[in-house]
């Protein structure tokens, strides 16, 4: 067992473990290689980078999404940019500070070896993209631009407008296009995994549901990718898109895969505040836009009073009666502290009952002073879109009034348990991006999040996966009418029957949206012991209630979008409980994760690196059983760990 | 606010559809069209088991199903066609961009999916765009394998150019090009894709190429011709205009001279 949690690091200086590492693993000839066949389940930024890369390289891909074409994917939505350690502005930047910044942004949470090869590989993302004809943004001398994001003193981001995420995707979507149009790989739009099947105790296939025509169908493979993403939709309210979920992830727990840090979820500081309970999705604001606004609440009760009543505006309070919160508690980084730090920072004003809307849940974002600094032409240059969409969905324009944000649920540093080679205590399971847990530790960094996916589908998994394929090039394609995917497809049948035959009166949505509101009252930005105890509790009552209460309407063997979130939501109580089982283990503060109980003086986190500085990972142990955490311990050999300091 | 929704209906691609009417009441005016859509379902799940609803033909259909996911008009999933526009009564914005407070209160809007010959209905208001992907995989990409590219800055591109490659890059893909020209063209989606890459010195070299073959794979998949009526750019939630597709028709004839 405690094998199974071997992270093979390779030993050596920390400079030298790819390298070193690569030199090492075995390579499959090009004739063997169309032998072997991979599923890759999920086309973002991981997947399609991924798919497109072992296709080129010769394997016979398939690769899978449940919507109706690659492109759509939810990192199509990252907006601010893309890090990596180039050094174009001789800011004095390196492969090291990146690391750095990445290790102590994660608040001392995340493997040293993983992280270093994430900022070597990193340089050449940028190149490889700018290939594809990716549009970054570009001086007038045609170099390419930089911005600077949370948590870091260079300036390493590069964007392509507010929708850096988009373009990234679309020239990885239009390499999967071109291996898609080649042959190696096949494209299945429109198809939703539900179980993963195991052979002799390696992952072998997967069973997938046609979501146009409803037939479950089987698809064997000598290897599985899981690029899925985060679950940060178990709190109904996310930046998430509506369809992300967690189910690949919660499939492959149950089968085996061990889950690591579920409880590390990041609250992203920049949202658009919730208008009412009719709300189905939070949008987000670039963090970019914290570069040149300036975040603020007013010193003043009287003022927010006004406020909420609608008495004043806020350009109206005057500079000496504004409370630059971030600016005062943490002057070195000003408005650009991480995201846990502010959200938390948010939160305490709010609390005290700063916030400056009717529901006192939002604070300040504003751009009066960038405006007079740089020109209107400078400003609508770098966020013009990002202001279009605030002044779409609040109908305020940010060019007038500053903006109103609040922090959300965005991105899960949390997933599947994988080594150094991107592979799951399953062999022949991968997870890759968002999906797998290993880069974040306890706290994402800004633009880190399409570094990290582009990095594991480009440039480390398709040679990784290398090694454990080279084994399998003489065993024959998978068969799927084994027992094995008989017996997988059956209990996805019967599963999918049960949600019928309950036949209640609550659609699927209005559970969700209560299992939400329980998540981010527990779970959310500060928990404690009765409050975690309290969730899983709640939770497992709301699970009962579902499969009494819960109305799936239709057919199987349709269109049917209610099947598929019921299906999800089935998932998302097991992930909401794990999430409160974990937090509720993890008894210090650390990084996105806020335990009340673990506090300084001044109330910021306070981590225990004695008892905590490890990876915990859960192993499932059967329904309705408790899972058991096991634990990998981190070793810092190459940086000292210190308390996490942006005030100075 | 309240509305009379009158939603196309069509159980799948085979069956013939129709329109049903629906109340709704109690909308916030913040709300998104999506967010009412969304209400709008919980009230069809609810009524499905009350026997007067069924009695009023409310359980023959369901809940609507519609494309959706981002919400934040970037994923290009959502398609409606509401009152005779697509993507609505708003300018340059998605579905899900789309704001209630743009209705009068009281109001009937009508529902429809995107139409076209190369969009066929799966159900409801969802439509198969996979002619979409296709014309991509037929071209719209630079052959550059993980791994060969030179260091990004050896291949220095004028601000200008860049930002005018990144105006036709922000097609979302979202089809309502083809669903507002009368013709069914898909001329504005095509030449986003040739204009973005044409602009860029890495795109260059495949030029011609790639315009003869997506020009060639969107005749065969059933799209209509370009009569330059224009009403592409109105309905684009990204705003991209027809200059593209100029740029297109002469990278399209530059292939064809020089064969």
């Amino acid at each position: 067992m405690a094998d199974k949690l071997n992270s093979k690091i390779p030993d050596g200086p920390l400079a030298e473990k790819w390298t070193k590492h690569k030199s090492e693993i075995h390579l499959v000839s090009p004739n063997n290689k169309r032998k072997l066949e991979i599923i890759v389940v999920g086309t973002g930024l991981g997947g399609a980078s991924a798919a497109a890369t072992l296709g080129e390289l010769g394997y016979n891909v398939k690769v899978f999404c449940i919507s109706d074409s690659p492109r759509r994917a939810h990192s199509i939505a990252a907006q601010g940019g893309i890090n990596a350690a180039k050094n174009y502005q001789n800011d004095n930047d390196s492969i090291y500070r990146l690391f750095y910044d990445t290790i102590k942004g994660g608040d001392y949470r995340s493997r040293e070896a993983n992280v270093y090869r994430l900022a070597e590989v990193s340089a050449a993302i940028i190149d490889q993209c700018a290939a594809q004809g990716v549009p970054f943004a570009r001086e007038y001398g045609g170099y390419l631009s930089n911005r600077s994001f949370g948590g870091v003193q260079v300036s390493r981001t590069f964007y392509a407008r507010g929708q850096t995420g988009q373009q990234l995707l679309l020239g990885a979507y239009a390499a999967l296009n071109r291996q898609i149009a080649a042959g190696t790989v096949k494209s299945y739009p429109r198809y939703e995994m539900l179980d993963l099947v195991l052979i002799n105790g390696e992952a072998k296939g997967i069973i997938a549901r046609n979501l146009v025509t409803g037939q479950l169908e089987r698809f064997g493979a000598h290897a599985v990718v899981i690029a899925t993403g985060g679950y940060g939709n178990a709190y109904f309210l996310s930046t998430n898109a509506m369809n992300s979920n967690g189910s690949a992830a919660v499939q492959c727990w149950k089968k085996g895969a061990y889950f690591a840090n579920p409880c590390f979820a990041q609250i992203h500081p920049t949202c658009i505040p919730v208008h009412g309970e009719q709300q189905c999705k939070l949008t987000l604001m670039s963090e970019s836009l914290r570069n040149d606004g300036r975040i603020w609440v007013p010193k003043k009760l009287e003022d927010v009073e006004k406020l909420r009543k609608k008495e004043i505006k806020a350009s109206q309070i005057p500079e000496e009666d504004r409370d630059y919160y971030l600016e005062r508690r943490y002057p070195a980084f000003g408005n650009l502290v991480p995201r846990d730090v502010a959200s938390r920072a948010a939160k305490e004003r709010c609390d005290a009952g700063f916030g400056v809307n009717e529901t006192g849940k939002a604070v300040f974002l504003d751009f009066s002073d960038a405006i007079a600094r740089l020109g209107h032409q400078k400003v609508a240059e770098r966020y013009g879109n990002l202001f279009d969409m605030y002044e779409k969905i609040t109908a305020t324009s940010p060019w007038e009034e500053p903006m109103m944000i609040y922090p959300a649920i965005h991105y899960t540093m949390g997933g599947i348990w994988v080594d150094y080679d991107l592979q799951t205590t399953i062999p022949g399971l991968y997870a890759i991006g968002e999906a797998n847990f290993s880069d974040h530790g306890g706290n994402r960094l800004g633009a880190s999040a399409l570094m990290q996916g582009l990095a594991d589908g480009y440039f480390i998994l398709p040679v990784t996966i290398g090694d454990y394929l080279s084994k399998k090039f003489a065993e024959p394609k998978t068969d799927i009418n084994r027992v094995e995917f008989a017996e997988a497809e059956k209990s996805v049948q019967e599963r999918i029957e049960r949600l019928f035959s309950i036949n209640g009166t609550e659609p699927v949505d209005a559970i969700h949206k209560q299992l939400g509101h329980i998540m981010w009252e527990y779970v959310g930005m500060a928990r404690d012991e009765e409050g975690l105890k309290k969730a899983i509790e709640e939770i497992e009552k709301l699970q009962k209630y579902f499969y009494e209460n819960v109305k799936v309407t239709g057919t199987q063997f349709e269109f049917n979008q209610e099947l598929e979130k019921a299906l999800r939501l089935e998932d998302f109580f097991e992930i909401g409980k794990l999430m409160a089982r974990d937090a509720l283990e993890r008894k210090e503060s650390c990084g996105g994760h806020f335990r009340v109980e673990s506090q300084t003086e001044e109330g910021e986190a306070k981590r225990d690196d004695q008892h905590f500085m490890h990876v915990a990972a859960w192993e499932w142990k059967g329904q309705g059983i408790e899972p058991e955490r096991h634990i990998e311990p981190l070793k810092y050999e190459f940086i000292e760990v210190k308390t996490r300091n942006y005030k100075d | 606010m309240e509305f009379n929704l009158k939603i196309w209906r069509q159980k799948n691609a085979k069956a013939k559809g129709h329109f049903e009417t629906y109340h709704i009441a109690g909308i916030e005016e913040d709300a998104s069209f999506l967010e009412m859509l969304d209400i709008l379902n919980e009230q069809l799940i609810r009524e499905g088991n009350d026997p007067v609803a069924v009695e009023r033909g409310c359980q023959s259909s369901g809940p609507v199903s519609f494309d959706h996911d981002c919400r934040e008009g970037i994923c290009g999933a959502c398609s409606l066609y509401i009152d005779g526009r697509a993507h609505g009564p708003d300018d340059h914005v998605t579905t899900c961009q789309l704001f209630m407070r743009h209705f009068k209160d009281g109001a009937t809007i009508t529902v429809e999916p995107f139409r076209s010959a190369a969009f066929p209905v799966i159900k409801d208001l969802v439509v198969d765009r996979r002619a979409f992907d296709k014309i991509l995989q037929a071209g719209g990409f630079i052959s550059v394998n993980t791994g060969s590219a030179q260091d990004a800055n050896t291949l220095l591109i004028p601000h200008d150019k860049a930002e005018e490659s990144m105006d036709a890059a922000a097609c979302v893909g979202c089809g309502a090009c083809v669903a507002t020209c009368k013709n069914g063209s898909a001329m504005l989606f095509v030449a986003a894709r040739v204009s973005s890459l044409a602009l860029l010195p890495q795109g260059r070299p495949e030029a011609k190429r790639r315009a003869k073959a997506m020009v060639a794979k969107m005749d065969e998949l059933g799209f209509g011709n370009c009569t330059n009526t224009r009403a592409c750019e109105l309905e684009c939630p990204k705003g991209i205009t027809v200059n593209h597709i100029a740029r297109l028709n002469r990278e399209f004839l530059k292939a064809k001279f020089s064969d």
